[in-house]
């Protein structure tokens, strides 16, 4: 079993890991969200203190070994086919600042909770970033040249006194050090009352969604000061109110559907051909409650914390506290698998309430090619599911594997009675060191993986 | 300590309280093992997965736990920490917010938790203390069970005020546990409703209603809506009353006169109270005479649950907060500011000759 749980054997190997070695946690440096871009080369990273840092994977060729190789090609010109390189940091900025809302007398937080890339159109990237209130919309550029020889001013910037310029020349661009640039472009603000979830851009990349706990609105990214209410689940009573948005997201292929699911375990497919307001779906996802198992917190741990297309848009996947479960779009009433994650931990539900780790919103993510999906869970261990093969299995993310190329070694978690070597006792596990956010290279199989402070990223290995 | 090993180690509050000792306040010191009922002393309730272990604030400043077979620390103000609490924090319900390091109020009343059968352990001289909680020990009840889960509910919901906005979908879900805890307790007979002087309210809305986790009974009877007071439903709405403290004094001197009877501790006049805190030693007799031992489900079963009603337990306090702690402690028979020292202490003494005939019957 060593080694198996991915399409044919992958072997994952530990790569880098990125933040602070210390084991003092600064909040603002705690990661809330990753994401890589469309080509898999840019791999962005959102904290609460509100940055966002982008890594960059080196180009590697096959002739140029160098480790500190310089950039020869920037992110438009990828020739390479076959690239491994590490990801470096291309590019850290503020995204979002802490805000207070004097009418509430409550701080807007400037923890990044979702980034998302847009594909790539011209040389600039473009990525929609938000806290709980705000979506932003920042534009990475680069420059890599500079115009040298004004006639009015110096190399320096300072203006020559023109009575000393005798001549006339042409300004050229000449070749500097690479800058990366960041500018907000656009502001999406003052549209959500409640915390915002989840965004997605529709496959038409012109508009997107954005989900807080009771509304869905639909932007254009050309226009900030007006967006479209799609689904709205107040009720008219705030007293009655049961359930809320938990993440939603648009269909990869069809730009007119999207899901939503909510805490009660249920995934609402809309079509926004149907009505302006969606409140009514198309089809609802649900799966019975099995009597068995039913105790005061069945409710909290069906509660669905990430929804996630498959690249092919014909499964979504779907993470609960306990487990993952992988829908067929044309299959309401069940899902057509479920993974159990760390079922485990279904005895020590009370414990975990009382601890509030239950309400802990784990992320899942697919591989490229839908073939294998991951999902993270506590002491920094996180699982994969291969849908094929049907096997699993659970890796941890820590630097005391740290040397590049160093095979994971899978770890198991002893549920009760008598503990093998190398076996984790459930009793023994660190319920602070948790894996919310994982992320899958769209094309290769490189994963990365964040820990409370720590990216760590993994790649297979290549023989 | 050796009671320390069986407890759960994050279940376990320690407090540090500069809270007057008996000295400071011009009375004689009591020695341990003294019959005499302590005063104004800060009950703390650990609770362990299998058992209870009350605490006491000494002289000391400190917590340390208390000698069940002294059975002197009862006073009808005294009051008990949350156990839910994080260590080394309380919940100050006026300013809603987790105090750092020293708390002013802790917010359940002791006597009425000790309805549940540890009073009656303790007034039980020939149980050693070992026997005692061995007792309650092998009895971890599915009511239990569903009691502690639903205190911790409403602790967690109450802990939801924060700087920040708090988490919608975490209030939600905590809020539906509490409904189904509170379903199935009407479903069984345990959960009692607490308003018997409402007017028409059915009692299965309130249960589906968000109300019964906000407002008291009386306000619902009289059609009064707290403004500032933050509600669940409140928050829900996002708009966070920031004069709360104000209000809520405001509120809990209308409120707090008018209180039900069978709350002890919110007591008007000295001959009601008297007549309360009869009543609910009258409960203890009654459950002393005809329970045993092994019933103690059914001790449970007749606590009064009005103390799970936030506003009620709150209310208590509102009107003590302007004043300093001791003062407030001291003064606490009388929730109304408008009540003068002079008559918190008769108060107080007519429960102490009260409690002092309990103690050495």
């Amino acid at each position: 079993m060593a080694g198996a749980g991915g399409g044919n054997d992958i072997q994952w190997c530990f790569s880098q890991v990125k933040g602070a070695v210390d084991d003092d946690v600064a909040e603002a440096d705690i990661i809330s969200t990753v994401e890589f871009n469309h080509s898999g080369e840019l791999l962005a990273t959102g904290d609460k203190g509100g940055r966002v840092v982008i890594f960059q994977q080196e180009q590697e060729s096959s002739t140029d070994s160098s480790s500190d190789a310089e950039r020869v090609s920037s992110p438009t010109n990828k020739t390479q086919s076959h690239s491994r390189g590490e990801y470096n940091v291309y590019s850290t900025f503020q995204s979002h600042e802490p805000e207070f809302d004097y009418l509430k007398s409550l701080e807007i937080e400037e923890k990044i909770n979702k980034i998302r890339w847009l594909p790539q159109k011209n040389a600039a990237q473009f990525l929609l970033s938000t806290n709980d209130k705000t979506i932003k919309l920042w534009k990475i550029s680069e420059r890599d040249k500079r115009p040298e020889g004004y006639n009015l001013k110096e190399e320096d910037g300072r203006y020559r006194d023109p009575t000393t310029v005798t001549t006339l020349r042409v300004p050229v661009f000449r070749p500097m050090d690479l800058m990366v640039e960041a500018s907000p472009r656009r502001i999406f603000a003052n549209a959500h009352t409640y915390h915002i979830n989840s965004i997605s851009i529709n496959s038409d990349y012109e508009t997107y969604l954005s989900a807080d706990d009771l509304r869905i609105n639909l932007w254009h990214l050309e226009i900030t000061d007006r967006s479209f209410n799609i689904v709205d689940i107040k009720p008219a009573n705030m007293e009655e109110l049961t359930e809320v948005i938990t993440a939603a997201e648009f269909h990869p292929n069809s730009c007119n559907t999207f899901v939503y699911s909510s805490s009660k375990g249920t995934i609402r497919l809309c079509d926004m051909r149907a009505s302006a307001l969606c409140d009514r779906h198309s089809k609802l996802f649900e799966e019975p409650e099995d009597p068995s198992n039913r105790s005061f917190f069945s409710e909290i741990i069906s509660s669905i914390s990430d929804v996630k297309f498959s690249h092919s848009g014909r499964y979504m996947m779907t993470r609960d506290y306990l487990s993952v479960k992988i829908w067929d779009l044309n299959m309401e009433n069940r899902p057509v698998e479920t993974y159990q994650v760390h079922e485990y931990l279904r005895s020590k539900l009370c414990s975990l309430y009382e601890n509030d780790c239950i309400f802990d919103k784990f992320e899942c993510c697919w591989n490229g090619s839908d073939s294998i999906v991951m999902t993270g869970s506590y002491n920094n261990f996180f699982r994969m599911f291969d849908r094929n093969t049907k096997r699993d299995i659970t890796l941890e993310a820590s630097r005391e594997n740290n040397k590049p190329r160093t095979v994971l070694k899978p770890r198991k978690v002893c549920a009760s009675g008598k503990r093998k070597k190398d076996e984790i006792s459930v009793d023994s596990l660190d319920f602070n060191k948790k894996i919310l956010h994982t992320a899958w290279h769209p094309k290769e199989n490189i994963i990365a993986v964040a820990t409370t402070n720590n990216l760590y990223i993994f790649q297979d290995k290549m023989n | 300590m050796g009671e320390e090993e069986g407890l759960h180690q994050a279940q376990l509050l320690r407090l540090i309280m500069p809270v007057e000792t008996q000295e400071e306040r011009g009375e004689t010191a009591s020695l341990l093992g003294e019959k005499q009922p302590l005063r104004c002393s800060l009950l703390c309730e650990a609770v362990a997965p299998d058992f209870h272990q009350v605490w006491n604030l000494m002289g000391t400043r400190s917590w340390e736990p208390l000698p069940l077979s002294d059975a002197t620390l009862r006073s009808h103000d005294s009051w008990t920490c949350s156990p839910l609490v994080p260590e080394y924090r309380l919940w100050d319900p006026v300013h809603m917010f987790l105090t750092p390091v020293v708390p002013h109020w802790p917010f359940y009343n002791l006597d009425t938790m000790f309805v549940r059968g540890l009073k009656r352990k303790c007034f039980d001289g020939e149980e050693d203390i070992e026997g005692t909680l061995a007792g309650i020990k092998a009895i971890p009840s599915y009511n239990l069970q569903r009691q502690s889960l639903l205190d911790m509910s409403l602790v967690k919901l109450q802990l939801c005020h924060m700087l920040v906005e708090p988490n919608l979908c975490r209030s939600v879900l905590i809020a539906n546990t509490v409904r189904q805890i509170q379903e199935e307790m009407t479903q069984d007979g345990t959960w009692q409703m607490i308003n018997t002087q409402s007017t028409g309210q059915a009692s299965v809305d309130r249960l589906v209603s968000t109300d019964i986790l906000c407002r008291s009974s009386r306000e619902q009877a009289e059609g009064k809506h707290v403004p500032g007071y933050s509600t669940f439903s409140k928050d829900f709405e996002g708009d966070q009353a920031q004069d709360s403290s104000e209000t809520m004094s405001t509120a809990s001197s209308v409120q707090a006169p008018r209180n039900l009877p069978s709350n002890v501790w919110e007591m008007e006049n000295p001959q009601e109270n008297k007549g309360n805190f009869q009543k609910s030693l009258d409960q203890i007799f009654e459950t002393l005479e005809n329970k045993t031992p092994n019933s103690v489900e059914d001790l449970f079963s007749e606590v009064d649950n009005s103390y799970y009603d936030l506003d009620t337990m709150l209310t208590g306090m509102m009107s003590n907060t302007k004043m300093g702690h001791c003062d407030g402690l001291e003064s606490f028979s009388s929730p109304t500011t408008t009540t003068s020292s002079s008559n918190c202490k008769s108060d107080l003494n007519e429960l102490d000759h009260i409690v002092e005939i309990l103690v050495e019957s």
